[in-house]
C-alpha cells in the first residue's frame, strides 16, 4: 500500500468498489479461518460501525503498534469484556443519538469462557450490540489450549491423548442456546465455508433492534493441524456431518436452519485434523469416541431437523442425554 | 444553596451537575446510595443519561471505559471488592488514557470480610495509573466531584475521588450544594478528540512491542507528573466561582511555627481540626492533608515540611510484611531535603474502627513513647490478639 501513502484515508475508501474494514497486510496465519470470517463480518456490516474487540488472536494479528489493518473505528480493552465494552459504546451512541452500530468481537475463550459473564449481562440488558464469537474452538493465541468450546476428544496442549487420556474429556459448550434463552431477537450460527449465508446473517443481525449473536465456526490450521488450502473444507465438512449446525434463533425458538443434502461420516472430518489423529488409532477407545462423536453429530440433526424435508422439533432434547458422554470410562 | 444531605446523595447530585452521558454500576456497600440517588435522579426526569446497572464491576467499569471511547462523559463508582473486581480494567482504562470518573467509597478488602471503611481497596490500586484525589469531608468530596470531571478531561487520564465509606458517605452534612451555571462555566461540554468515529476511524488498544512499550509507560508517567500543575489550576478556579478551597494537592492548618507536623488523607483529618481546634493557638502539632495521592505530591510535600522536626503520617491502609503505604512515600520524598524531619508511621481505623477525637493527644504521647518510628498501628488492642502473638 506504499503508492498509496499520500491518498486521503477517505478518499481511498469511497474508490473501493465494495466497502472494505478490514485490509489485507496483517499477519494472521496462512489459511487462518477467523481472519476471512472477520473480512467478511465487517464488508457486510458497512462503514458506520463502531468495534470491540476482545483479546485474542483477531486482535494481535492485526494490530501492531504503529500499524493496523483495521480502516473502521476499532478498539481493543481486555480479554473478559468486549461484550460490555461494546454495551458502553452503544450507551453513548445511544446518549448521543447517534445511529452508528456497535459490533462486539471475540474468540471462543472470550466469550464461551473468560468473557461469558459480560456477554450475559450485554444480552439480558438489551443492549442494542452485535456480538461476533470467531470460533476456532480453543486458546490458538496463548499455543492452543483447551477451552469449554473445544470438542470432546481434541487434542490440546492441555488435553492432550495419552494412555489415561484420549483429548478433552468435556463436551463442546452449546453457546448459542444458552446465548438463546437470554430471550433475545437474534442468534445464529454460520461457517466460514458459506460465505453469503454469513454476509446475510450479519445484515440480518444489523437490521434487528436489540442485542443479537452470530456464532461464525473458522477452522485454525495451525491448532486443528491441517493442510492450510483446507480450511475450507473443514469447515464444510464440520457442517455437513452435522457436527456444527447452522441454524438461526429468534427469541430462543429456532427460525432457519441449512439442510443437510447428504450427511457425511464425523471420520471425513476428524481424519483431516490432527487434533483428531488418535481416534484413528488401532483401539478400543478411539473406536468409542468415534461413535461418541457420530451420535453428537446424529444428534444435532434430529434436534434440529437438519435432513432435507425432515422437521423436527428443535425445542425436544430428548435424546441428547442419550449421547454417550466422557472419555475414558 | 445551603443543605444538610446524607454524603452519598451530595456525591450523586454533584455528578448530576457535571451531566454525565453514561453512568455504569454494580451495587456494593457502601457505594450503593450514590448510585441508588443517581438512579432516582434519572427516575425523576432530573438527569438525562443512560443509565447501565451491570452484572459485575468488571463491567460497570468495562461499559464506562466503551462509553467515553464512544465520546460520552462517563461515570461509575465502587468500593472495596467491587475495586479489585475492576483492578484489571483501571489498569486499561488508564493506560488508554481515557478520561472518566469513579467515586471509590473507601472500604476494608476482604479476608477477614468488613464493610467497613478503611483504604485499603484504593491504596491496592495506586499504581493503576489513576489520579487519586482524597475527601476530607463532604464539601470537598462535592467541589472534587466537579474538579475530577475537568481534570480528567483536560488530562486525558481517569481520576478517582476517594471518599471514606460510611464516614462521608452515610454522613449528613450541611454544606453548600453547586448550582448549575457554577458548574457549566467551571465544565465545558466533552470534547473527546480520539473518540471512536466512523468518519475518522482509529486503532485503539493495539498491541505494543517491547520497541515502543517504554515510551508509552514513559507518556503515561509524564501525564500524571504533568497532571500536579491542572489540579492545581482547577482548585483554583473553582473556588473563584465557588468561593470554596478544596485543597489543591495537599493542605495545611494550625499552628505555622509547630515543629510536629500530622499528615493524613480522608476524613481523619476533619477529627484531627476538630481536636486542634480545642487548643486553640497552642495546638503542639499542625496538620497536612494530602489531596493528591496520585499524582504524588513529592515537591509541594518537601515545601510543606521544610523547618520540621518530626512529622507523623497517620494512615487507613498498610502494606503487610511492609508497613505503612504513604508513610513510605513521604519517607521517600523527603529524603530529598537536607534536613528531613523525623518521619514516624501510624495505620488506625482499620476496618471501620473508630477514630475518635482523643486520637490526636495519643498519637502525639506515642511518639513521644518512642512508637511509630518505623511503623505501628496506634489502636491496635494487644487484649484481643492470641497469647502467642500479643
Amino acid at each position: 500500500m506504499s503508492q498509496d501513502k499520500d491518498i486521503p484515508l477517505a478518499e481511498l475508501r469511497r474508490a473501493q468498489p465494495r466497502f472494505s474494514g478490514f485490509e489485507a497486510g496483517h499477519r494472521a496465519c496462512l489459511g487462518c479461518g477467523e481472519a476471512l470470517a472477520a473480512r467478511l463480518v465487517t464488508e457486510s456490516a458497512g462503514p458506520d460501525v463502531v468495534y470491540a474487540n476482545a483479546t485474542g488472536c483477531l486482535e494481535v494479528f492485526t494490530t501492531a503498534w504503529p500499524e493496523s489493518a483495521w480502516r473502521v473505528p476499532w478498539m481493543h480493552s481486555l480479554f473478559a469484556n468486549a461484550a460490555a465494552i461494546g454495551a458502553g459504546m452503544e450507551a453513548a451512541l445511544k446518549a448521543q443519538g447517534r445511529s452508528t452500530r456497535v459490533i462486539a468481537m471475540g474468540g471462543d475463550g472470550g466469550t464461551f469462557d473468560i468473557g461469558f459473564q459480560a456477554l450475559s449481562g450485554m444480552l439480558e440488558r438489551g443492549h442494542n450490540v452485535l456480538y461476533v464469537c470467531y470460533d476456532n474452538e480453543a486458546y490458538m493465541n496463548t499455543g492452543i489450549q483447551r477451552s469449554s468450546s473445544t470438542p470432546h476428544a481434541a487434542v490440546t496442549t492441555t488435553s492432550p491423548a495419552g494412555r489415561e487420556r484420549m483429548g478433552k474429556r468435556h463436551l463442546k459448550k452449546d453457546i448459542v442456546s444458552i446465548v438463546a434463552a437470554h430471550h433475545i431477537p437474534y442468534a445464529a450460527t454460520a461457517s466460514v465455508a458459506y460465505p453469503a449465508d454469513l454476509r446475510k446473517k450479519v445484515r440480518r443481525a444489523l437490521a434487528i433492534d436489540g442485542p443479537t449473536f452470530l456464532h461464525v465456526h473458522t477452522p485454525c490450521p495451525l491448532g486443528w493441524g491441517h493442510d492450510s488450502a483446507l480450511t475450507i473444507e473443514i469447515a464444510r465438512l464440520a457442517v455437513q456431518t452435522g457436527l456444527f449446525p447452522v441454524i438461526e434463533l429468534e427469541r430462543g425458538g429456532v427460525a432457519g436452519v441449512m439442510p443437510i443434502r447428504e450427511q457425511r461420516p464425523v471420520s471425513d472430518y476428524l481424519r483431516l485434523q490432527n487434533r483428531f489423529r488418535h481416534l484413528f488409532a488401532d483401539d478400543v477407545r478411539a473406536r468409542e469416541e468415534l461413535e461418541h462423536l457420530q451420535a453428537l453429530a446424529d444428534h444435532n440433526i434430529e434436534r434440529y431437523g437438519l435432513r432435507p424435508g425432515h422437521e423436527a422439533d428443535p425445542l425436544d432434547t430428548e435424546g441428547a442425554d442419550t449421547v454417550k458422554r466422557g472419555g475414558v470410562r | 444553596m445551603r443543605q444538610a444531605l446524607e454524603g452519598s446523595q451530595a456525591i450523586a447530585r454533584a455528578v448530576s451537575l457535571c451531566k454525565p452521558q453514561v453512568v455504569s454500576a454494580y451495587p456494593i456497600t457502601p457505594q450503593t446510595h450514590i448510585v441508588e440517588n443517581l438512579s432516582r435522579l434519572v427516575a425523576d426526569g432530573e438527569l438525562e443519561c443512560e443509565l447501565v446497572s451491570v452484572e459485575s464491576e468488571f463491567s460497570a467499569a468495562s461499559v464506562a471505559l466503551g462509553a467515553v471511547a464512544a465520546g460520552s462523559r462517563a461515570y461509575t463508582a465502587s468500593s472495596s471488592q467491587g475495586i479489585l473486581l475492576m483492578a484489571e480494567v483501571l489498569f486499561n482504562i488508564a493506560g488508554l488514557r481515557m478520561p472518566l470518573v469513579l467515586t471509590c467509597a473507601n472500604r476494608a478488602v476482604s479476608a477477614p470480610l468488613s464493610i467497613w471503611n478503611d483504604q485499603q481497596d484504593s491504596m491496592a490500586v495506586r499504581d493503576a495509573g489513576w489520579i487519586q484525589l482524597y475527601c476530607a469531608d463532604n464539601q470537598e468530596a462535592v467541589d472534587t466531584t466537579i474538579q475530577a470531571f475537568r481534570i480528567a478531561e483536560q488530562c486525558e487520564l481517569p481520576v478517582m475521588v476517594c471518599v471514606d465509606g460510611f464516614t462521608l458517605t452515610h454522613t449528613l452534612e450541611v454544606l453548600e450544594m453547586p448550582e448549575p451555571e457554577q458548574v457549566d462555566a467551571f465544565l465545558p461540554p466533552f470534547r473527546f478528540a480520539r473518540r471512536l468515529d466512523p468518519d475518522k476511524p482509529l486503532s485503539v488498544g493495539t498491541l505494543v512491542s517491547p520497541e515502543y512499550f517504554t515510551e508509552t509507560r514513559h507518556d503515561h508517567h509524564q501525564a500524571l507528573r504533568d497532571a500536579t500543575d491542572i489540579i492545581v489550576q482547577a482548585q483554583q478556579e473553582w473556588l473563584t466561582i465557588s468561593g470554596r478551597d478544596s485543597g489543591g494537592l495537599l493542605r495545611q492548618s494550625g499552628p505555622a511555627d509547630a515543629r510536629t507536623a500530622i499528615l493524613t488523607l480522608g476524613s481523619i483529618a476533619g477529627t484531627l481540626e476538630e481536636a486542634m481546634e480545642a487548643h486553640g493557638t497552642g495546638a503542639p502539632a499542625r496538620l497536612i492533608v494530602l489531596r493528591a495521592f496520585r499524582p504524588f505530591p513529592d515537591q509541594a510535600l518537601r515545601d510543606a515540611c521544610q523547618g520540621l522536626e518530626r512529622l507523623i503520617v497517620l494512615e487507613r491502609a498498610l502494606s503487610p510484611g511492609a508497613g505503612g503505604i504513604v508513610g513510605s512515600e513521604v519517607r521517600a520524598a523527603l529524603s530529598a531535603l537536607d534536613r528531613p524531619p523525623r518521619v514516624f508511621n501510624f495505620a488506625v481505623g482499620l476496618g471501620g474502627r473508630d477514630v475518635p477525637l482523643e486520637i490526636y493527644p495519643r498519637l502525639l504521647d506515642a511518639v513521644d513513647a518512642g512508637r511509630g518510628s518505623d511503623f505501628d498501628i496506634l489502636d491496635l488492642d494487644p487484649s484481643k490478639l492470641p497469647a502467642e502473638d500479643a
